[in-house]
C-alpha cells in the first residue's frame, strides 16, 4: 500500500508535477483576482455615481456574468476568441507564442472577467456605505474631489469591502479548477492527467482537493489578519 | 443574430434545460433538509457531532465543486467494495445520479452554514420561554426554532439556489448534457459562439429569475407582522 504510494507520487514524480499544478493555480487566482479588482473599481465608481449609460452597462455586464456558469463564460471566451487571436498572431508572427501562452491568457482573462463582476458589487456596496457626512466635512473642507476620494472614501470602503474581497477570493480559487477545462496546465489538470495515466483517480483527485483545501484554509487566515488590521481603532480596540 | 441559429438551438438547450431543472430540484429538495440537519448538528451540545459536521462543512465549502464531482464519479469507481454495493453503485455510477448527489452534497454544506447562523441569531429567551411551558425538544425545535430561523435564512438561502443552478452546469464535465452540456455542443457544431451564449444565459436568467420569484413570495407570505386584532387568537402553549 505505501509502496504504491510512494512509488506514484514521488518516483514517478507526480507529487512535484500537482505541486507545480498547485502554483499555477495559485498564480492565475492571483492575477485574475487583481485585474479583476483593479477592473471593478471604475465601474463600481461609475455605479456608484450612477453615471447615466455606462452604469447600465456594468449593470447588465454584472448580472450576465453572476447569474451565468462561470464554466459558459470561460466557453465564451475561449471559443469565441480562436479564431480571432490565430488571425492576429500569424499576421504579427507571433505564432508559436501565441500557441504555447494562449490557453493561459484566455484563463486569466476568463478568471479577471468572473471575479471582477463579484467585486463590482461588493465595491459598490462597501462605496453606498460610506456616512455622506464625512464626504459632505471634506466638501466643506474644499478638499478636491480626487483627494477626499483617494483619502477618505477609499479607506473606508475598502475597511468595509474586505470581507466581500474575502469571499470572491475564495470562490475565485476555487473557479480557477473550471479553467482545466479547456486545458490550461493547473492543478485540476494535472490531477486529471495524473489519474488518467496511473489509473488511480480517487487518489490523485483527493490530493488536489486537499491541496485546494489548504490554499482556502491559509487565505481564510491571512484574511482573519488582514482584517483584524484594518479594524484596528474601530471596535474598542 | 441569426435567427436559424436560434430556432436550431432552442429545442436542444431545452432539453438541456431539463436536466438542469432535474438537478436543481433534487439539489433544493434533498439539499435543504441535509443542510438544516447539518445546522442541527452544528449547533448541537454534543461535542463529536459537532466537530464532525464543522469538519465536513468546512471541506465541502474549502474545495471546489468539480473537484468534488471527479472524485464521486471517477474516484469512488475505484473502491472495491463501493463497487459492489448496488445501492451507492446505482448512486455513483451513472453520471446523473453522481451529479446530483454531488450538488446535493455541496448545497448541503453551505445552506448548513445559512441555517447556522440563523440558529444562532435566535433570542435566547424564546427558547428558554418554550422550556419553561414544558415543551419537548422536537416541539421547540418545529414550532419555535425553525420557523423563525426560516424566516432569518431565506433571504441567504435564494442566493445559493442560484448558485445551485450554476453550480449544476458541472454535470456536463461528466457527460450529462444540461444546458452548459447543450451549449458548448452548439457551439462547437454551429461556431456562432455569441448567439448560442446569449440565448444560453437567457436560459438561465430565466431559471434564476423564476426561481428567486418563487423565494420572494414564499419570504413575503412567512412575513411576520403584528396585526392586533389576530394577536388575541395566538395561544403561548401547545395544549
Amino acid at each position: 500500500m505505501f509502496e504504491t504510494l510512494w512509488s506514484l507520487i514521488v518516483e514517478q514524480g507526480w507529487g512535484l508535477a500537482l505541486l507545480r499544478g498547485a502554483l499555477v493555480t495559485i498564480c492565475i487566482g492571483l492575477v485574475g483576482m487583481v485585474i479583476g479588482l483593479i477592473a471593478a473599481v471604475p465601474f463600481a465608481i461609475a455605479r456608484w455615481q450612477r453615471i447615466p449609460v455606462l452604469s447600465q452597462m456594468v449593470d447588465v455586464y454584472s448580472i450576465v456574468v453572476r447569474g451565468v456558469p462561470g464554466l459558459l463564460v470561460i466557453y465564451l471566451l475561449f471559443f469565441g476568441s480562436v479564431d480571432w487571436v490565430q488571425k492576429v498572431a500569424v499576421v504579427f508572427g507571433y505564432r508559436d507564442i501565441a500557441e504555447t501562452a494562449y490557453p493561459s491568457i484566455i484563463g486569466i482573462l476568463a478568471i479577471a472577467t468572473i471575479s471582477c463582476a463579484y467585486s463590482i458589487e461588493v465595491m459598490r456596496g462597501a462605496l453606498e456605505t460610506v456616512p455622506k457626512g464625512l464626504l459632505e466635512a471634506a466638501k466643506s473642507l474644499a478638499l478636491p474631489p480626487s483627494v477626499a476620494f483617494l483619502r477618505i472614501t477609499l479607506p473606508l470602503a475598502l475597511r468595509l469591502a474586505l470581507g466581500g474581497i474575502n469571499n470572491v477570493w475564495q470562490m475565485t480559487i476555487k473557479d480557477t479548477s473550471l479553467v482545466s477545462i479547456v486545458g490550461m496546465q493547473e492543478l485540476m489538470r494535472m490531477a486529471a492527467i495524473a489519474a488518467g495515466i496511473t489509473r488511480s483517480p480517487l487518489l490523485f483527485y483527493c490530493i488536489a482537493a486537499s491541496l485546494f483545501f489548504a490554499m482556502t484554509a491559509v487565505s481564510q487566515t491571512l484574511f482573519g489578519l488582514a482584517e483584524r488590521h484594518t479594524n484596528r481603532g474601530f471596535s474598542g480596540g | 443574430m441569426d435567427f436559424t441559429i436560434v430556432a436550431y438551438a432552442i429545442p436542444f438547450l431545452l432539453t438541456g434545460a431539463k436536466t438542469t431543472l432535474l438537478i436543481s430540484v433534487f439539489g433544493v429538495g434533498l439539499g435543504l433538509p441535509f443542510g438544516i440537519l447539518l445546522a442541527l448538528a452544528r449547533t448541537s451540545p454534543n461535542r463529536l457531532v459537532c466537530k464532525a459536521a464543522d469538519a465536513y462543512c468546512s471541506v465541502f465549502r474549502g474545495t471546489p465543486m468539480l473537484v468534488q464531482i471527479f472524485v464521486i464519479y471517477y474516484g469512488l469507481g475505484q473502491v472495491g467494495f463501493l463497487r459492489s454495493n448496488p445501492v451507492i453503485w446505482w448512486l455513483i455510477g451513472d453520471g446523473l445520479h453522481a451529479a446530483i448527489l454531488a450538488v446535493l452534497l455541496n448545497t448541503g454544506a453551505y445552506t448548513a452554514e445559512i441555517f447556522r447562523t440563523a440558529f444562532l441569531s435566535l433570542p435566547r429567551g424564546l427558547v428558554e420561554a418554550a422550556e419553561a411551558c414544558g415543551m419537548s425538544p422536537w416541539i421547540i425545535l418545529r414550532r419555535i426554532k425553525f420557523p423563525l430561523a426560516l424566516r432569518q435564512a431565506l433571504p441567504s438561502y435564494s442566493s445559493e439556489v442560484a448558485i445551485i443552478v450554476k453550480e449544476s452546469s458541472l454535470a456536463s464535465t461528466i457527460a450529462v448534457l444540461e444546458i452548459t452540456g447543450w451549449a458548448k455542443r452548439l457551439m462547437s457544431e454551429t461556431f456562432a459562439i455569441m448567439d448560442i451564449f446569449i440565448i444560453t444565459s437567457v436560459f438561465y436568467l430565466t431559471l434564476n429569475v423564476v426561481g428567486l420569484t418563487a423565494l420572494k413570495l414564499l419570504e413575503r407570505q412567512l412575513w411576520f407582522e403584528r396585526r392586533p386584532t389576530r394577536r388575541k387568537a395566538a395561544s403561548p402553549c401547545p395544549s
